[in-house]
């Protein structure tokens, strides 16, 4: 007896808990919080008169329309080609599903400036494209993607992945036997689709509708290569801007005006976390085998109509993009003689900026990676054995950063770091600015999977080690680590993909030295290097597309939910 | 091997009462059974004694030591206890082959190399397992997976084995030949088994006592024929065994023996005799105290029939609407008319 008793273990646990979620609200949260205090405040005193006159601008509300204009309107577009893919990927007996879907999520994964540059190559007078194939427009002829309807275009195209995503997911979660019941009491074709799928697939359309609209609002590389030749600005751009126009003395009022968007994003986000929670109501029975409804002699015609579509928004811009980074200058046709790999090898091998990006984004991309790894494993992990009330919170706001559009998260991470506390230091204008940005934006693309694999983990397999003695640390290192290690690496994976792309945080935060390869690409187009922007851009796809491949050929380690592209 | 000490733990979870005040001791050595109907609390108490749960109120203590006291609050975690665990699930880790599964406690403890390899050797002997040592638990069968489990956790020579549920997943001979197993372990090891289910076959099979839980209280710890033959109370008589519980009129000494009115009739009954301060208020009724005889106390209608091999189970509807289970070896007809007779049932008070 008078065996000193310990209660070490759990003790560990709330330890190493608090800590870890201490620095996750720093990255994630703080930097919302701050922005928020900016907006409301006037030196140190509350006050409302600095967004009252932010708001009362003409270029702000101006911005508001464009912006709610383009986002609205391109979210239909994304609706109409996402629904249509969706159902009929989802419903009908189509073949090489798996191709069509794998080459409908490319468009999500290449980052939006590299869309608006493959499609302004495609169109316009000096199309490399059109000139080669005699039908480019007169020289002088407007290009017709600078306008409010080139915007809504590329912004439909860019996110009908999520639509097609979200309801894909929603179609599945639909019991066949549903089907097959309208079917035997003598419902067909059409009239099971609209009387009793459709029905049960409207929550997660509306909640995929609302989550794109809040993604095209915060779209910047869209609206600023098209925009803003166009002298048309929306909400991002005109923050962009304003800062890059007049600094950081301008840092108030560009807060007002992402608080503003993040207003109209938060809306969206309630929206859809509403339909999302109204999409599991009910449905039981078994989803195992997909729906496979005969298309019958429509087979044909319509496969070829989506082939069609892909090729027109996927596989027409990149040869627009690929021809235009093969000749000697912008607007030369691309003929046997003219064809040339001296842009190719200019922005890879001599250009200072270019390898300097490519490390930059390599760097802040694969850092970023690792260390939200080492945060969100045992974070995750944690926070699934011990559900306190500060770790369920946290559960509920971590996508708030990467569903803020990434404004938002930009000016709210100038305004946290500019001044460190308690020194003369600031982050602004160094790497690590960034790298601590893009920690905050893409934590939930890395937690996501990790906690989803976590969820399905069988708590005794924890329990057991337990049980024959192993300690916290051990546990973590020999159980958790191992068995949640695929769904680390398609995480790691995918915050690699979409921070090494990234252009809408870095175009705020870089400086001479930090520059970004979307940064770079966007100014290389700016300053009339569309032939290089061409090839640099080229060469990235080319690394998301094999990335992308990696990630479908260890598809099937990984558990369900873990890759975004096969819900 | 420990005892274990169980005084006063009680659980609630978020206001809800899980454990009303255990207060009962496992012997060293002894194969206890914690046997009951899902929700009533027997996996919560085996969760206590292993640490995965601190009581919320009592103290338990394993071989003398104090690991959890609710009153300081203290509860030595589960890493720290030295017990087995086998879980429902087997929690075989899915990354480690079966030799590394059951090594793990070994490394755990930081032994020596060549240790490892002769105390995880004589585990997987142990359990005839020396052949899959190389193979990832994906490939092995349902009870081969348990038997890794068993030799996982008795590689570490535990103070007590907790088995949680541990043949539910399992089908029905294999179940058989796997009670084989546990049995012969517990012969061999004389370790402290304490052994969760709700299938009171498994549990009479092999425990030396079963502790029969209901609504988070035990209701009666006895031997498996001390259950059967002399339950205490009615939940007992009517979950354990098959059984019919019914009233009693009134009660006499007829000398030593004690008389009972049961459904009009007279019957000699058998009960604790210290009995006598409460007066027993209820029989049980299993089938071998009730025969089929013409000239029976009590006249039955056959509802229903079950053949169970070699003879019949029937149902009976008596003419005052009770139940009643008889075993025959003679065929009858749903609808037959039978004459019952009672002979010396087991009387209890009902508290």
């Amino acid at each position: 007896m008078g065996i000193a008793l310990q209660t070490g273990s759990s003790r560990a646990e709330a330890r190493l808990l608090s800590s870890i979620l201490i620095i996750a609200l720093c990255l994630t949260l703080a930097p919302v919080v701050r922005l928020f205090f900016e907006g409301v405040t006037d030196q140190g005193r509350p006050s409302l008169d600095l967004m009252r006159d932010v708001l009362a601008q003409p270029s702000t509300l101006s911005a508001l329309k464009h912006s709610i204009v383009t986002a609205g309107l391109g979210t239909v577009v994304s609706l109409v080609l996402g629904a249509a893919f969706a159902f009929l990927v989802a419903l009908t007996d189509l073949r090489a599903k798996a191709a069509l879907v794998f080459c409908l999520m490319i468009p999500m994964m290449i980052p939006p400036q590299i869309t608006a540059l493959s499609w302004i190559q495609i169109m316009g007078p000096s199309s490399v494209l059109l000139k080669t194939l005699g039908i480019a427009p007169p020289l002088g002829s407007p290009q017709p993607l600078y306008s409010p309807e080139g915007i809504i275009l590329l912004l439909g195209i860019q996110h009908m992945s999520i639509i097609f995503l979200t309801l894909r997911a929603g179609l599945r979660s639909i019991p066949q036997d549903v089907v097959e019941a309208a079917r035997i009491s003598g419902a067909r074709g059409l009239r099971t689709w609209w009387q009793v799928v459709l029905p049960l697939t409207l929550p997660s359309l509306a909640a995929g509708t609302a989550i794109t609209f809040v993604t095209a609002l915060g779209n910047f590389g869209i609206p600023a290569m098209l925009g803003i030749p166009a002298g048309y600005s929306t909400l991002p751009t005109l923050v962009y801007q304003k800062l890059a126009g007049m600094g950081t003395t301008v840092l108030a009022e560009v807060s007002v005006l992402a608080m503003l968007i993040g207003a109209v994003a938060v809306t969206g986000i309630l929206l859809q976390r509403h339909f999302q929670g109204r999409q599991k109501l009910h449905l039981v029975g078994s989803t195992s085998r997909p729906l496979a409804l005969p298309l019958g002699a429509a087979r044909l015609p319509v496969e070829i109509a989506l082939w069609a579509v892909v090729f027109a928004i996927l596989v027409l811009p990149m040869f627009g993009l690929l021809a235009a980074s093969l000749v000697p200058a912008y607007g030369v046709p691309l003929r046997l003689d003219t064809l040339t790999l001296d842009k190719w090898h200019e922005v890879l091998f001599r250009q200072p900026v270019t390898t300097r990006a490519f490390a930059n984004s390599f760097g802040l991309a694969a850092g970023a990676a690792l260390a939200l790894m080492l945060i969100c494993l045992p974070l995750a992990w944690l926070m699934e054995r011990r559900r306190t009330r500060l770790a369920r919170l946290f559960d509920s706001l971590l996508d708030l950063p990467y569903a803020l559009p990434g404004v938002v998260l930009s000016i709210a991470m100038i305004l946290l770091l500019i001044n460190l506390p308690f020194t003369d230091a600031t982050l602004y204008g160094t790497i690590w600015i960034i790298f601590l940005a893009y920690m905050g934006r893409f934590f939930a693309v890395m937690f996501r999977p990790v906690q989803a694999s976590l969820k399905l983990l069988d708590p005794a397999m924890d329990e057991a080690a337990q049980s024959v003695g192993a300690s916290l640390r051990r546990r973590l290192r020999d159980v958790i680590l191992p068995l949640s290690a695929p769904a680390a690496a398609a995480g790691a994976i995918l915050v690699f993909l979409t921070a090494f792309n990234e252009l809408t945080v870095s175009a705020l935060l870089w400086s001479s030295g930090t520059e970004t390869l979307g940064v770079v690409i966007f100014n290389l187009n700016d300053s009339g290097e569309a032939g290089m922007a061409s090839a640099l851009a080229m060469a990235i796809v080319l690394v998301v597309m094999a990335l992308m491949g990696l990630v479908q050929l260890l598809s099937h380690r990984f558990p369900k939910g873990v890759v975004p592209w096969q819900t | 091997m420990a005892d274990i000490d169980l005084s006063s733990v009680g659980k609630t979870f978020a206001g809800t009462p899980a454990l009303h005040d255990i207060t009962t001791w496992f012997e060293d050595g002894e194969f206890i059974a914690l046997l009951g109907p899902s929700g009533c609390g027997k996996t919560t108490l085996l969760r206590i004694l292993a640490g995965f749960e601190a009581p919320t109120s009592g103290r338990l203590r394993i071989g003398g030591r104090l690991v959890a006291n609710a009153d300081t609050g203290a509860n030595l975690p589960p890493e720290d206890r030295n017990i087995g665990f086998v879980f429902q699930s087997y929690a075989l880790w899915p990354h480690m082959n079966v030799r590394r599964n059951v090594s793990y406690p070994l490394e755990i403890r930081g032994l020596p190399k060549a240790d490892i390899a002769r105390q995880a050797g004589a585990a997987l002997a142990s359990t005839g397992l020396e052949a899959y040592a190389d193979r990832m638990p994906s490939d092995l069968s349902g009870g081969q997976r348990q038997r890794v489990a068993l030799a996982r956790c008795l590689v570490s020579d535990p103070c007590a084995v907790l088995l949680d549920e541990p043949l539910a997943n399992l089908d029905v001979a294999l179940r058989a030949s796997m009670q084989g197993v546990f049995t012969d372990f517990h012969q061999r090891t004389g370790a402290t088994m304490v052994y969760v289910t709700h299938d009171q076959s498994e549990a009479m099979a092999m425990a030396d006592r079963i502790a029969v839980m209901d609504q988070g209280r035990i209701r009666q710890f006895d031997t498996p024929q001390a259950l059967y033959e002399r339950p205490k109370n009615r939940f007992v008589a009517e979950f354990v065994g098959r059984g019919t519980v019914l009233p009693i009129q009134s009660v006499a000494t007829r000398g030593a023996a004690l008389e009972a009115e049961v459904l009009g009739a007279r019957v000699t009954v058998q009960a604790e005799p210290d009995r006598g301060r409460v007066p027993v208020s209820h029989v049980c009724l299993r089938p071998e105290n009730l025969s089929i005889a013409e000239t029976g106390d009590l006249r039955g209608t056959v509802s229903r029939i079950t053949y169970m091999g070699g003879k019949y189970l029937l149902e009976a509807l008596t003419t005052c609407g009770s139940r009643l289970f008889v075993e025959t070896r003679a065929r009858f007809e749903i609808g037959a008319q039978l004459g019952l007779a009672i002979t010396s049932p087991w009387a209890f008070a009902e508290d």
